[in-house]
């Protein structure tokens, strides 16, 4: 040491400072070496998974049409109807003072509030209102008027006409367009009158209640010329288009199974939902809600809770195994399948319910050699996810998309022998709003593609998906061509058909096919 | 300030180990065009979850961040390595570190997506790397074993 400071003192530069001075330089090297070989390894990666591979990412929002203020009467605005028109833009002032109140101490709230504030004017007005429980309707009539997304005693539009009918509403000059949130035993027979009075038509899923009315609809909406499309608002979420391009360049090969499941766990999940108070004979037009059902005396529980019964509802066939069906419709175009068969039983909720609250089906595709499987229970939450199974890969999708390799796989053989690819770990995700798809290549990046991180959505982008749907529909009328929206009266007519196919299959402990030729199910 | 030799060896040694991990961190982010501190910045627990969370929603604040963070590791790493304005960089680092720290801090009831490597309570490995790296201010070692020593050594090089 003392040698040293005497060294410094001489001012001169000795070998031993430029041996200290310098030593660490190789290290750097060495790092550097490191580095770019970590770069090569991940540009290599990258190539060799990519090159041939294009998805398709739809980017931003598609532009509304500019055209006059499209009149729209809303028929069933309960639970439902309410959210359909909040995706309008129609809040109730109540509710917007309520959100507000609990922005206050909970951002997720402030976020929802300004989300929805944030929220394209679709240019449309609320002119008419039908629900035939009373309280329903004048919340409805609330909502349709605010159409300045205001709370209480803010600034308001003119007041929506309630009507007692449907028919009556549909026929009102002021009307060009439904929007029907009624529960299923109902969707056909008001479809149809706005139909036949040329109004268009968007209509919550599933498309009927009974297999007869789904040829009259499709006969109806198709001679009517009117703009259809079904509320499967999965249409407009970007991983699934993302998924079809992906299999369109076949990334996963030979597809021969695919499962989907519904796992719920709570009374709500389960149709249990609260009896409002002021629900009564009086304020409910029973007579009109029970419409081409079989007569019931009046019950609340009926009303409120009326998927329970198979009277009103099309049980989980209709009601949730439809969601899953559409977007793999979308996605593959799977259309009716050849058969279905259908087993499960009410298992837990023993509530006096005749519709199960679990229930599997397998559907046979058999010109496309393949098995559609569903299987539903709940009273579970234990998430199983969608997989599409391939020969080279599997494709797991949910708001996000992951493809891994299956070790097996032929088109991955040369890769996976180099160790390009790993066996079972991701090779794509894709994660919406990210605006990319990623060969993955850093642990994290699989850490988190493979726990299908959702926090894109919740970070300020999200954009509801509902809205889309509705504001596809309001573009396909303002275009006026003759355009039909993704989920059009054909889409719709298979979403039917394949649900009534399993439902049928339940109910009568039986497998149930279809005939191409005739378009019956036998 | 006199070292023993064994004390000059651990000390740089200490610095150039810590060099070595910041340049390489930096080093793999600045080259990978599609690396984002995003879904870590979203996973953030501890007091300061919001803040973070508030970087990873802005695009701004996010490609800011991710700039600031590559290429201060990397440069951070440069100078610990080459032993070089180690005083600066010592203390930048502790900085980067105790930034760490807070968005994913150890403590007992919060739970990460991202795994941890070993058990911790309250004391992690960045809170290790942070003190260590206070040791590496507190005890220089450039004028001993780096470029500093050059520059000290001989006016005209400086100039």
């Amino acid at each position: 040491m003392a040698q040293e400071n005497q060294e410094n003192k001489s001012g001169k530069l000795s070998r031993r400072d430029i041996l200290a001075g310098l030593a660490a330089l190789p290290l750097v090297g060495i790092v550097g070496y490191g580095l770019l070989r970590n770069k090569a390894e991940a540009e290599k990666l990258n190539s060799s998974l990519l090159s041939d591979i294009k998805p398709e990412i739809q980017s931003g929002i598609p532009p509304l049409i500019e055209g006059k203020t499209l009149r729209i009467g809303i028929i069933g605005s309960g639970g439902r109807g309410g959210y359909l028109m909040k995706a309008m833009g129609f809040v109730n002032p109540e509710r917007i003072d309520e959100y507000t109140e609990k922005g206050k101490t909970d951002k997720y709230w402030a976020q929802y509030l300004e989300d929805f504030k944030a929220q394209d004017n679709l240019n449309i007005k609320i002119t008419a209102i039908c629900d035939v429980f009373d309280k329903n309707a004048e919340k409805g009539v609330a909502a349709g008027a605010n159409a300045y997304r205001n709370g209480k005693g803010g600034k308001m539009d003119d007041t929506p006409k309630r009507f007692t009918t449907y028919t009556e509403l549909i026929a009102s000059p002021d009307v060009d367009a439904v929007v029907i949130a009624t529960p299923d035993h109902w969707h056909v027979p008001v479809a149809l009158e706005a139909a036949r009075k040329g109004k268009h038509v968007y209509c919550e899923k599933p498309l009927s209640w009974s297999v007869a009315e789904t040829y009259e609809i499709r006969k109806v909406v198709k001679e009517s010329g009117i703009v259809f499309q079904l509320g499967h608002q999965g249409r407009q979420t970007e991983s699934y288009n993302v998924a079809k391009s992906l299999i369109k360049q076949d990334v996963i090969g030979k597809i021969s199974l695919i499962e989907v499941c519904t796992n719920r766990n709570d009374p709500n999940g389960a149709w249990v939902y609260d009896i409002d108070p002021e629900a009564n004979e009086k304020t409910i037009d029973w007579k009109q809600f029970i419409g081409q059902a079989p007569w019931h005396d009046f019950s609340l529980e009926r009303f409120f809770r009326w998927r329970c019964w198979w009277d009103y509802s099309t049980g989980l066939s209709g009601d949730l195994f439809t969601h899953e069906y559409d977007a793999l419709n979308q996605i593959l175009d799977l259309g009716i399948p050849n058969s279905a068969m259908a087993s499960g039983g009410i298992y837990f909720f023993k509530d006096g319910r005749t519709v199960p609250d679990v229930l599997n089906m397998a559907m046979e595709y058999s010109d496309r050699d393949l098995t559609l499987l569903y299987s539903a229970t709940l009273a579970s939450e234990k998430n199983r996810g969608k997989v599409i199974m391939g020969h080279d890969a599997y494709l797991e999708l949910s708001d996000t998309l992951i493809v891994s390799v299956d070790p097996q796989s032929t088109r991955y053989k040369e890769k996976l022998e180099q160790g390009l690819v790993e066996p079972f770990k991701p090779i794509f995700s894709y994660v919406p709003g990210q605006g990319a798809v990623d060969a993955v290549t850093s642990p994290t990046e699989k850490y988190f593609a493979g726990r299908g991180l959702l926090y894109t959505y919740r970070d300020g982008k999200a954009v509801d998906t509902t809205h889309l749907h509705l504001r596809e529909w309001i573009n396909c009328i303002r275009a006026g061509n003759g355009t039909q929206p993704s989920c059009n009266i054909d889409q719709a007519f298979e979403e039917a058909m394949t649900a009534h196919m399993g439902t049928i299959s339940y109910k009568e402990g039986r497998r149930t096919y279809w005939d191409k030729e005739k378009e019956v199910i036998v | 300030m006199g070292y023993t030799k064994l004390q000059s060896f651990a000390l740089v040694i200490l610095r150039i180990t810590i060099g070595w991990h910041f340049l390489y961190e930096g080093g793999v982010k600045i080259l990978n065009p599609h690396w984002t501190a995003k879904s870590y910045l979203l996973d953030s627990g501890g007091f300061l979850k919001g803040f973070f969370e508030m970087i990873a929603g802005n695009q701004t604040l996010l490609s800011i961040s991710d700039t600031a963070n590559a290429w201060g590791l990397a440069l951070i790493g440069l100078s610990l390595l080459l032993g070089i304005f180690t005083r600066y960089s010592s203390i930048a680092g502790i900085v980067l570190l105790l930034l760490y720290y807070l968005s994913h801090p150890a403590f007992p009831g919060i739970e990460y997506l991202f795994p941890s490597d070993g058990s911790y309570f309250i004391i992690n490995k960045t809170l290790v790397e942070l003190f260590a790296l206070l040791v590496v201010f507190a005890f220089p070692t450039s004028h001993i074993f780096g470029l500093q020593r050059m520059i000290k050594s001989n006016k005209i090089f400086l100039a």
